[in-house]
């Protein structure tokens, strides 16, 4: 195996939105919030920018294609830019072609910002998933919508794991619960306010059996990351945070057309897992990994990911729930910032927002939510559907 | 000996007793109440579905290559223009070098569709085709045409090999008798007065046609083990059964109550349900009604008895029913109501046509393909396989999903899709010898879904573009007919 980019990538400025419906802000506008703050984090001054990327997934209501919106909003002199797409997983691949491109040693300082401006579809969700697939698949697959496909792994998960809908919505239900604790301590998430198990379980049913809070925010958003290499890192801070692993994977179609994937994983999660863990040199995650951010724009996502990351084990992450394991004075907090499912999920910036709450806390910047030494946090995002998807996990550290 | 191989029928299963209509819309015109229930389609059906529907019944494991043409009727087909027989055909994965022809504009068109396929096969041209007649007919809010009108359709095999009723000979009258019309830029039917429909056209040509053929076939009526044509208005048939001199147990039971009026697939449903109850000697006479009439003469074979019990037909499709118990939910599948759709419900996907052709077998035909290295089918077409353990590429052939059954691995019930009949029901299917897709889930309840239960593949209409004209049909999964 290839070494990997472990410790050659330095973060050295970050910078997010507020996230939420920002009916008064567009694309640019948030490219310029979440740019301000990372400049103005990393020390370093904007003409030291040797190329971007650009990460924004929904082209119908968002900047426009190519990395024009980012280089003409912030005036970038004629530098290099690249915009890419990867489903969610798109924030954390701006940020991977960025360190790839250092790592290389074509540049030495690169941006990689990810926005999504969602709220302009004039109604409520993500926008038309079949569309997001190309005309062939619009004909071919269903009417689906993201809940509904996520709702598809829930009702697998609770049939082979034999949980009645009561017994598996309230497992889902504390996950979600924990999540909205968190974030109302942070002043940029979305959704800003607690829900009791009691009331998650009661919400109205938006997919089978998904109910309103099983669902994450859909919101507007951007955030930003300025890497260097790692030898120059401290000429601009104290505190870099390195790069550890950077993995994406992405279904080769078993799951959709061969007879095997069951329905309760994602096949993609445990393969790039494996490879992440490897990258980062990481042996047993339940004892090594401080904290996480995963992809929990729905529940049950983020149930199977505690699985697929090897650190519950298989049907029973709902044990961990119920103990408390996730929780933010658990053994492993995840999602401190109040996840996708509060901090709220504009498509391209996520991944990137993940980081910067892990960058955040490895600094010890991380306000009313602070965790005590954390060693290494990973974030982990998951593109499309349980069915055929994209996933990418990161690993950072000091 | 020309004759039919093969049938089967579809009735949807909706059923709206006729109370629920006159309860909502009586008050318009208080002298429509009729007794019964009547078959309606579900929102993603229509004649063109239920004519597929049909004729899968009617082909069963029959090899499929071996048909010949395909012969459709209906006076509701949704295209003018582009050949609905041939959306059809492709729906049964016939071959390509075969004869389609629609046969239309009037209610006969569906026995006119069978003298055609007789005459066809006798001319010896072709040895197989497949008829299907199939009406999905809407009446006015608060006419008696809403409550007459029933959706169904049947279908027959017509050849010379195996022949299950053999045809012994036809009678057709045709006059321009203006019961009903519809131009076309009319989307329901004008109407004369009923007393002059049933006493001038209705009564008269079926007498008429019945007793050609009879003369022609030297058969003495009484000697017709059922006699078969649509009923208009309740009790009618009986007066024409009364005049031709037949004893009640020859009148095969109409349809009026329990599916209502099917339009031109009305008399082909009323033959296959005659059929299902023949021995071979009987003899079964079936008349239609409409610009005159055609009756047609068949006398049944020993080979009824391989058949028997292997088709839905009339019979199993009137036992598998779900009560509509709102009037507003039928108008609204209907088109009649304009419903909230939201933005999301509003957008339409942009129908490429030329991609269409190009994916016709996968999406009108859910045909995929299967690994002539590995064996194992996938759907959509691969070029490379998707068994890991394989992955052999160029070696694949045709394979088709669409007479395979399967099981739902898991499902969920999706309230904010847009779906006129919500939640959208959707969910991954495993085929019996392998194979998986995800797929719409229509004729199902959340509440009776399971995983692991059986589905089989029903052709639907998965979206109408108003604005671009297009009628975009595929296939979902629906649980299985027991």
């Amino acid at each position: 195996m290839a070494e990997g980019i472990k410790d050659k990538i330095a973060i050295i400025g970050m910078g997010c939105t507020r996230f939420g419906e920002r009916w008064d802000m567009g694309g640019e506008d948030l490219i310029v919030e979440a740019f301000d703050e990372a400049l103005k984090d990393s020390g370093i001054e904007k003409k030291d920018l040797q190329a971007t990327w650009l990460g924004s997934c929904m082209d119908d209501n968002n900047a426009g294609k190519s990395a024009l919106p980012l280089n003409q909003t912030l005036k970038l002199p004629f530098i290099p830019g690249t915009r890419v797409e990867n489903f969610c997983a798109t924030g954390t691949e701006a940020l991977r072609g960025a360190a790839y491109a250092v790592a290389s040693g074509a540049y030495d300082i690169c941006l990689a910002l990810g926005v999504e401006k969602l709220k302009d579809t004039g109604y409520g969700g993500l926008p038309d998933m079949a569309s997001q697939m190309g005309t062939k698949n619009r004909f071919l697959m269903p009417n689906v919508t993201a809940p509904g496909c996520f709702g598809m792994m829930a009702t697998a998960y609770f049939e082979k794991y034999g949980l009645d809908p009561k017994e598996g919505k309230e497992i889902l239900a504390m996950i979600s619960a924990k999540s909205h604790k968190n974030g109302v301590k942070n002043p940029k998430a979305h959704l800003r306010r607690e829900a009791t198990v009691e009331q998650i379980m009661k919400a109205p049913m938006i997919a089978w059996p998904l109910g309103l809070y099983d669902c994450c925010g859909v919101s507007d958003g951007a955030a930003a990351a300025i890497v260097c290499r790692a030898d120059m890192a401290k000429n601009f801070r104290p505190d870099p945070v390195y790069i550890k692993s950077l993995q994406i994977g992405i279904s080769s179609g078993e799951e959709l057309m061969y007879n095997e994937w069951d329905g309760t994983y994602v096949k993609t999660g445990s393969i790039t897992a494996a490879k992440a863990y490897e990258e980062a040199g990481i042996k047993n995650p339940r004892e090594e990994i401080g904290m996480m951010e995963v992809h929990d724009c729905f529940s049950i996502t983020e149930l199977v990911t505690y699985e697929d990351l090897q650190i519950s084990e298989r049907g029973k992450a709902g044990n961990d729930v119920r103990d408390g394991f996730y929780e933010l004075d658990g053994k492993i907090p995840c999602q401190p910032d109040g996840g996708l499912k509060c901090f709220g999920h504009p498509i391209g910036a996520s991944g990137l927002r993940m980081i910067y709450e892990m960058y955040k806390q490895l600094q010890g910047n991380a306000g009313d939510r602070q965790i005590k030494n954390p060693k290494y946090g990973l974030t982990h995002n998951m593109g499309g559907f349980p069915i055929m998807n994209v996933v990418s996990i990161s690993i950072v550290g000091l | 000996m020309v004759g039919i191989v093969s049938y089967g029928a579809y009735i949807p299963r909706y059923r709206i007793d006729r109370k629920v209509i006159y309860k909502a819309i009586g008050w318009m015109n208080p002298a429509t109440y009729m007794p019964g229930e009547k078959a309606v389609c579900n929102f993603d059906e229509d004649s063109v579905t239920m004519a597929v529907a049909a004729g899968i019944d009617c082909l069963g494991d029959i090899d499929r290559s071996t048909i010949d043409a395909a012969y459709v009727a209906s006076t509701t087909f949704p295209y003018l223009e582009r050949q609905n027989a041939q959306i059809i055909a492709s729906a049964f994965n016939l071959r390509s070098d075969i004869r389609t022809a629609d046969f239309t504009d009037t209610l006969k068109a569906g026995t006119t569709a069978v003298l055609s396929a007789v005459d066809a096969v006798k001319a010896g041209g072709v040895n197989n085709v497949v008829v299907c007649a199939s009406d999905c007919r809407t009446g006015k809010a608060g006419s008696a045409q809403e409550e007459i009108f029933g959706d169904g359709a049947a279908s027959v095999l017509i050849g010379d090999n195996g022949v299950v009723a053999k045809c012994l000979g036809s009678h057709s009258v045709s006059y321009d008798f203006i019961d009903h019309w519809r131009t076309n830029e009319d989307t329901y039917d004008r109407q004369w007065e009923d007393r002059f429909i049933r006493d001038v056209g209705y009564k008269n040509f079926i007498m008429e046609a019945i007793t050609g053929v009879a003369n022609k076939c030297g058969v003495d009526i009484k000697d017709i083990a059922k006699v078969a044509y649509p009923c208009l208005y309740g009790g009618d048939d009986k007066s024409i059964a009364k005049k031709l001199g037949l004893d009640p147990s020859q009148l095969q039971a109409p349809l009026l109550s329990t599916v209502g009026y099917a339009g031109t697939g009305d008399s082909i449903m009323l033959l296959v349900a005659a059929l299902e109850d023949a021995k071979p000697g009987d003899k079964i006479l079936v008349a239609s009604f409409g610009t005159g009439s055609d009756a047609l003469l068949f006398e049944v074979t020993d080979e009824i008895e391989k058949i028997k019990g292997k088709r839905r037909g009339i019979k199993k499709h009137l036992e598998v029913k779900k009560e509509l118990d709102s009037y507003e939910k039928m108008i609204s599948f209907r088109g009649m109501l304009p419903m909230e759709v939201g933005i999301r419900g509003e957008k339409m996907p942009f129908s490429a046509l030329s991609e269409l052709w190009r994916c016709r077998d996968q999406m009108l035909g859910l045909c995929g393909t299967k690994c002539k290295k590995c064996g194992t089918p996938q759907f959509p077409s691969q070029i490379v396989c998707v068994n890991p353990e394989c992955g052999a590429s160029g070696e694949m052939e045709s394979y088709r999903f669409s007479d395979k059954k399967g099981t739902l691995i898991t499902y969920t019930g999706d309230n904010l899709a847009f779906c006129p009949n919500p939640p959208a029901m959707y969910g991954v299917v495993n085929f019996e010898g392998g194979g998986r897709f995800w797929f719409d889930i229509s004729d199902a309840d959340l509440d009776s879904t399971s995983v692991g239960m059986n589905v089989e593949m029903s052709f639907r209409k998965k979206y109408v573009d108003k604005a671009f004209g297009v009628h975009f049909y595929y296939w979902k999964a629906v649980p299985v007919i027991e």
